[in-house]
């Protein structure tokens, strides 16, 4: 009992960082409709960046490498590096496009992801980083005396740190007239001109916000495997966690995120052993299959009615 | 017919409502989309607390017209004058800066959201509270919340969709959306409110409410009304003046006897013998 309460909870905390990366995607396409595929480069962009200026400031500020001062600097300076992405993006790429069909602007965020790789290789160099938050990745302890189970102390403060920030969203996007107004162009562009809602503002802070996440989770998921190159990818668990969630629902990625991640690590420690393990790496993607078939719009997506 | 009596009450009723100076003018409109003739040479005027229908058949460029004057299309030629300016180039959310609020043919609310977070929405142009202030200083931000939620419970006793006011609209009746929508501009304490068919589709008692609304509206508020609609009745009921428009040209304006003799409308809209 107490190991299936290990890897479940396990999971779940793993879950709250996909949920993380989901949630850029589902900011995005929420308010313009756009599936934003370079969400995952986003990621490494950020990351990256982070790290290349925790190189060089040093050098520029005579900081001390490591120190508080270059950690929150560096942090500034990729939040800033990312808002400014994320403006840019929607202004060059995107509002060209406007009114193409959705498969086009698809498209043109696929080639955002290389050209967005690449910039960032160009800037700061291919070579694999390690970035440390410096959290370490040990057990905590009173949670091992008392109850016998295992939770590392960096998914702990990673989850922590992601919940806090989901918490802070919601709030905003519910209680402020920035909030509404976001809903609302999420909801009808249209009617949210005619109310005096201006889409292009809208549109640049949700490129700002969804930056912000990006980085958020560049920095997590970066301090736990490196910033490299396959960081773009880890981003694409995102997929599954949003044909279970639904695309259009932040609720729904947090959930799908945490189904995700629990039933990949109970599968693969219950399941993985009658087929050769290795299952953790798929099995979300076959869970999402499965989904599409009984519920293709997810679990809070919304439902599409055509009318014929 | 009731409907009749209604309308004709209201306006008695209404009797201390002036019909002021002009306050939008539309002069020699012309709108092309790339070799589509959609308006030709349309001038027309509209005064202040008048109620002003745009008529004419499917295709006849009403609704054109109409987002002519909420700035969502630019005409290639013509002027439009509204309270004394002549308008330079706009973008499509600067109408409701300027007062200018408006309904749609196929509903626009905002599905997902309540009835009041919808109607909400109408005040966003007359609060000042940004993203910042919000978070740093949640009082003032609060304070200016509850301000506009005052005026906007004025609207809700108005249109009387108290009981609803936490339903998501997606899952209202169409006829009680209609009427959210209206809620919605008329929070906006527009000069100018544009209602594309606010009846279109709805049952007989639907209309009549709508109607009576419509009337209050521009009875209690002063507002100016300009309506597109297809129900003739209503139309002619509820109308000070009446613009009528045929494949994009105007071919009558006047009252609504005036138009309702016009034998180029009889010919061109009403048909010589339905």
């Amino acid at each position: 009992m107490t190991f299936f309460l290990e890897v479940l909870i396990g999971g779940l905390l793993s879950g709250v960082l996909y949920a993380l990366v989901a949630l850029g995607f589902v900011l995005i396409f929420k308010a313009s409709g756009v599936f934003n595929f370079a969400q995952g480069a986003m990621v490494f962009f950020a990351a990256l960046t982070f790290v290349g200026f925790t190189e060089v400031l040093p050098g520029w500020t005579g900081l001390e490498p490591g120190s508080g001062g270059v950690f929150w600097l560096a942090f500034a300076l990729a939040l800033a590096s990312m808002i400014v992405l994320g403006i840019a993006t929607e202004k060059v790429v995107l509002r060209p496009l406007v009114n193409q069909p959705p498969i086009t602007l698809f498209m043109a965020t696929i080639g955002l992801t290389f050209f967005v790789e690449g910039l960032a290789q160009a800037i700061w160099g291919a070579n694999a980083r390690g970035l440390s938050l410096g959290i370490s990745d040990e057990p905590v302890m009173w949670i091992l005396d008392d109850f016998d189970i295992i939770i590392s102390k960096f998914d702990l403060i990673a989850a922590g740190i992601a919940l806090v920030l989901f918490v802070v969203l919601a709030l905003l996007f519910q209680y402020t007239r920035v909030g509404r107004a976001l809903r609302a162009v999420a909801d009808d562009h249209q009617a949210a001109l005619s109310v005096g809602i201006p889409l292009k503002h809208i549109w640049a802070i949700v490129w700002g916000v969804a930056g912000f996440v990006a980085l958020i989770a560049g920095l997590i998921w970066g301090s736990r495997n490196g910033v490299q190159f396959a960081l773009t990818f880890t981003a694409l668990k995102a997929l599954p966690v949003l044909i279970l969630g639904g695309f259009t629902s932040v609720p729904g990625a947090i959930i799908g995120g945490l189904i995700i991640g629990a039933s990949e690590k109970l599968a693969e420690i219950y399941i993985g052993p009658f087929v050769g393990g290795g299952i953790e790496s798929w099995f979300p993607y076959v869970l999402a299959m499965f989904f599409l078939l009984v519920r293709p719009e997810g679990l809070f997506g919304e439902k599409h009615i055509d009318r014929v | 017919m009731m409907m009749n009596d209604m309308a004709q009450e209201a306006v008695a009723a209404g009797g201390g409502r002036k019909i002021g100076e002009v306050i939008l003018d539309l002069q020699n409109i012309s709108l092309r989309f790339g070799g589509v003739k959609a308006l030709t040479d349309i001038s027309f005027d509209v005064r202040k607390h008048e109620i002003r229908a745009i008529i004419g058949p499917n295709g006849a460029g009403k609704s054109s017209m109409l987002n002519v004057i909420n700035g969502v299309y630019h005409p290639q030629e013509g002027r439009i004058v509204f309270h004394g300016e002549e308008r330079k180039e706009m973008e499509p959310y600067m109408a409701a800066s300027q007062g200018i609020a408006r309904t749609f043919q196929n509903i626009a609310l905002f599905k997902g959201m309540s009835v009041l977070d919808n109607i909400m929405t109408g005040r966003h142009m007359k609060m000042n509270a940004g993203l910042l202030s919000h978070m740093l200083y949640f009082g003032r931000a609060q304070k200016e919340e509850i301000e506009h939620r005052k005026k906007v419970e004025e609207v809700i006793d108005f249109l009387e969709i108290q009981s609803i006011r936490k339903t998501p609209v997606g899952r209202l009746p169409y006829g009680l959306q209609k009427r959210v929508e209206l809620a919605r501009a008329l929070a906006a304490d527009p000069d100018l409110l544009l209602l594309d068919e606010p009846m279109a589709g709805m049952n007989v008692e639907e209309k009549q409410d709508m109607c009576r609304f419509i009337l209050d509206v521009n009875d209690q508020f002063g507002t100016t009304i300009v309506l597109i609609e297809h129900d003739m009745g209503v139309v002619m009921d509820i109308s000070d003046r009446v613009v009528v428009l045929d494949y994009g040209k105007k071919i009558g304006d006047g009252t609504p006897d005036e138009v309702k003799s016009n034998p180029e409308v009889i010919a061109a809209y009403l048909g010589t013998s339905h």
